[in-house]
């Protein structure tokens, strides 16, 4: 019979043992929150977006009969494309050099005479440097190619209005218009529900078992289920109190767009659960503390970042996107995306029957497996 | 009426090939302090273990208060108290809140300072328990082993890698818990502790019980009896000898001689006084419980509990001294 009363002594002597251990409380509250500062203040800064363009215009501009400066016209398309930040580059310079000393790959030539020769419809190159290696160029070059048939299309009907329109529009989700904290919220919770669990039970777990205080506790009343049901409950409030603060600085601090419903306490219960049990069992199987660590850290780094903790899965090539599959933090983690960012609920229910299953596994498998006293 | 708390019979335990306990039989009755006494590795913590229910026997039968070790320890335990060996808790607890948790694992209401004060560590009921020195966490294990009121205590080596003081607080707790009735088994490797503390001693060797009853029993049985020893030379021992009917034994400087009766003691020191030779310090004495151990188990155990063969022992000296 499992008593309660033993499981909350448990759990009361092990939490309060946990907030005076001064390394514990960092990494699993003060931790994560500094992850979402970091990485929110990384990836949603000031930045534009835009990407940094040298141009040398060596057009000598207008012609005197009508005044038409083609190739300042042409620099400003460019630069309304918004996709473009343009900076030109002094005539006296050696274009190529002046792109190696800025660091840049990402450069524009407008030849000599191009207001007079596009005028008069003879042909004229535009020179676009690029690195085919970097995205960065061919995004240069797609904005260039743009401007490029525009003046093009106006050459032969000053007047033309275009006939294909493409209006652009942001995609609306659950959420307002997302932003790359909205998804950094959710793989980050995922991130400290899988760790402080995980690592904290793999050590304990070995430990006790080498120093024999599982020993010692098999002499007393509790039993193997109240003590490892103790440890879940606590990590579930760890957690909760966790998500709470990384939601808060999230919303306060970066202004992400987060929904919270119920549907977000399964997972908040059976992720700490599920990595309670699978630290467990790390702990159990193997035969002292270093060996568990090392297997805990083989099972927990590769799932932290292949799960899509910091990085959405669809930058990741084919196979990798199909081994996440085989990840349990992947179900937590598009679980949360699911309800927090896209409100996509069938998905929800998906991930929790999936993580319910793999729990219930672990759970059993911990508790039949983790041994008070040896034969 | 007399009470069997537990009852061993023919008990065997194997790891491998080694037979860590190899039919170990004895009975402790309620209310008495029985000591495990033997080097490492002769099957004293093997044989407290399975009592206690944390290790399962291969053969022969145990019940400890009646019950079954093994299969029934859920209903054992709520009736033991134990101090395992090397005692360790939560780092990051204190004594007080330790008592607690056992009280509230355990079902009971108890006055943690009460149980506190009676292992005299009532001043440091608020430390962490990673502050306590070895002593206090010795005396913490058996305020833990205490909080179910048992009647019967296992000690596993409660005070080895102790300073002396630390120890006779121990056995000042332990006298303590005896003098209320508490029946105790209580495994050492410090032959000093098991004398001042046991009513009866087992000595244990490989696996065995090579001895076992009150010291004195022990000392009796497997001990040489009195005899004089009389510091002096080759020649005083010939002279004796050859002008008494006694035995004379010389070895290094010292002649021994069994008495079969008192009176032969005083022929002996009557013929050494004939001879006109010096001698120096005599004594009259029997076997004390080291000689016995070292004879028995063939060889000293040191301040860790391992054995060191052909060592002879320092006697504590149980006779009278006359220069």
């Amino acid at each position: 019979m499992v008593s309660l009363r033993r499981v909350i002594a448990d759990f009361k002597l092990f939490g309060r043992g946990y907030l005076r251990n001064k390394i514990g409380l960092f990494f699993g509250l003060i931790f994560p929150v500094i992850l979402i500062m970091l990485f929110g203040a990384i990836f949603s800064g000031n930045s534009s977006g835009a990407i940094t363009v040298y141009v040398q215009n060596r057009d000598a501009g207008s012609v005197p009969q009508p005044f038409v400066d083609v190739s300042a016209s042409f620099v400003e398309a460019l630069n309304q494309t918004g996709t473009l930040n343009v900076r030109l580059v002094d005539l006296s310079e050696n274009f190529t050099k002046y792109l190696s000393e800025h660091s840049s790959s990402d450069g524009i030539i407008i030849p000599e005479n191009f207001s007079v020769n596009y005028l008069m419809g003879n042909p004229v190159n535009v020179t676009v440097y690029g690195n085919p290696a970097q995205s960065s160029s061919a995004i240069v070059s797609g904005a260039v190619n743009g401007v490029v048939n525009y003046f093009n299309l106006r050459y032969y009907n000053p007047n033309a209005t275009a006939i294909i329109n493409v209006s652009s529009a942001t995609l609306t989700l659950a959420s307002d218009e997302y932003k790359y904290v909205d998804f950094l919220i959710p793989g980050l919770i995922g991130f400290s529900i899988l760790v402080n669990p995980m690592f904290s039970l793999v050590e304990i777990s070995s430990q006790y078992k080498k120093s024999k205080l599982f020993k010692q506790l098999s002499l007393t009343p509790i039993s193997k289920i109240e003590w490892l049901a103790a440890k879940v409950f606590f990590y579930i409030c760890l957690s909760a109190v966790s998500f709470l603060a990384m939601v808060a600085v999230g919303v306060f601090a970066f202004g992400a767009h987060i929904v919270l419903s119920l549907w977000l306490v399964p997972f908040l219960v059976l992720g700490p659960m599920l990595f309670a049990s699978m630290g467990m069992l790390v702990g159990t199987l193997a035969k002292n503390p270093e060996t568990a660590g090392v297997i805990g850290n083989v099972i927990t780094f590769p799932m932290m970042f292949l799960a899509g903790t910091f990085f959405p899965l669809s930058i990741m090539p084919e196979y990798l996107q199909v081994f996440a599959h085989v990840l349990p933090l992947f179900y937590v983690i598009e679980g949360l995306n699911a309800v927090m960012v896209y409100g996509n609920y069938a998905q929800a229910v998906v991930d929790i029957a999936v993580i319910a299953v793999v729990t219930c596994v672990f759970f059993v498998a911990a508790a039949k497996l983790f041994k008070w006293r040896e034969d | 009426m007399r009470v069997v708390s537990v009852e061993v019979n023919l008990l065997k335990k194997s790891y491998g090939d080694i037979k860590a306990v190899d039919g170990v039989s004895f009975t402790v009755d309620e209310g008495e302090v029985f000591g495990l006494l033997g080097p490492n590795g002769a099957g004293k913590t093997t044989t407290i273990e399975i009592l206690e229910g944390l290790r399962r026997k291969d053969g022969g039968s145990v019940k400890v208060l009646g019950f079954d070790p093994w299969s029934e320890g859920h209903k054992l335990h709520k009736k033991i108290g134990v101090i395992p060996q090397e005692f360790t808790f939560f780092e990051k607890a204190t004594p007080k809140e330790a008592i607690g948790y056992y009280a509230d694992l355990f079902g009971v209401k108890v006055d943690a300072d009460e149980i506190l004060r009676e292992v005299l560590l009532e001043d440091s009921a608020d430390n962490l328990f990673e502050n306590l020195s070895g002593g206090q966490k010795q005396k913490m294990g058996l305020a833990l082993s205490l909080v179910n009121s048992p009647d019967l205590l296992f000690l596993d080596e409660p005070t080895t890698g102790l300073d002396p003081n630390a120890r006779r607080a121990i056995w000042d707790v332990i006298r303590e818990l005896k003098g209320r009735g508490k029946t105790i088994i209580l495994t050492t490797h410090y032959l000093d502790e098991a004398q001042q503390l046991s009513d009866r001693v087992a000595i244990m060797d490989r696996g065995q019980i090579v001895a076992m009853g009150t010291c004195d029993e022990i000392i009796l049985k497997h001990g040489s009896g009195e005899r004089l020893e009389i510091y002096g030379s080759q020649s005083l021992a010939d002279y004796i000898k050859a002008n008494t009917e006694l035995q004379v034994d010389y070895r290094d400087g010292l002649i021994r001689i069994p008495l079969k009766q008192k009176i032969d003691a005083l022929a002996a020191l009557a013929a050494a006084e004939q001879s006109g030779m010096e001698w120096g310090e005599i004594q009259t004495r029997r076997d004390s419980l080291d000689d016995v151990f070292v004879r028995l188990v063939r060889g000293a155990i040191d301040e860790q509990g391992e054995l060191k063969t052909g060592v002879a022992s320092v006697s504590v000296g149980s006779g009278w001294r006359r220069q």
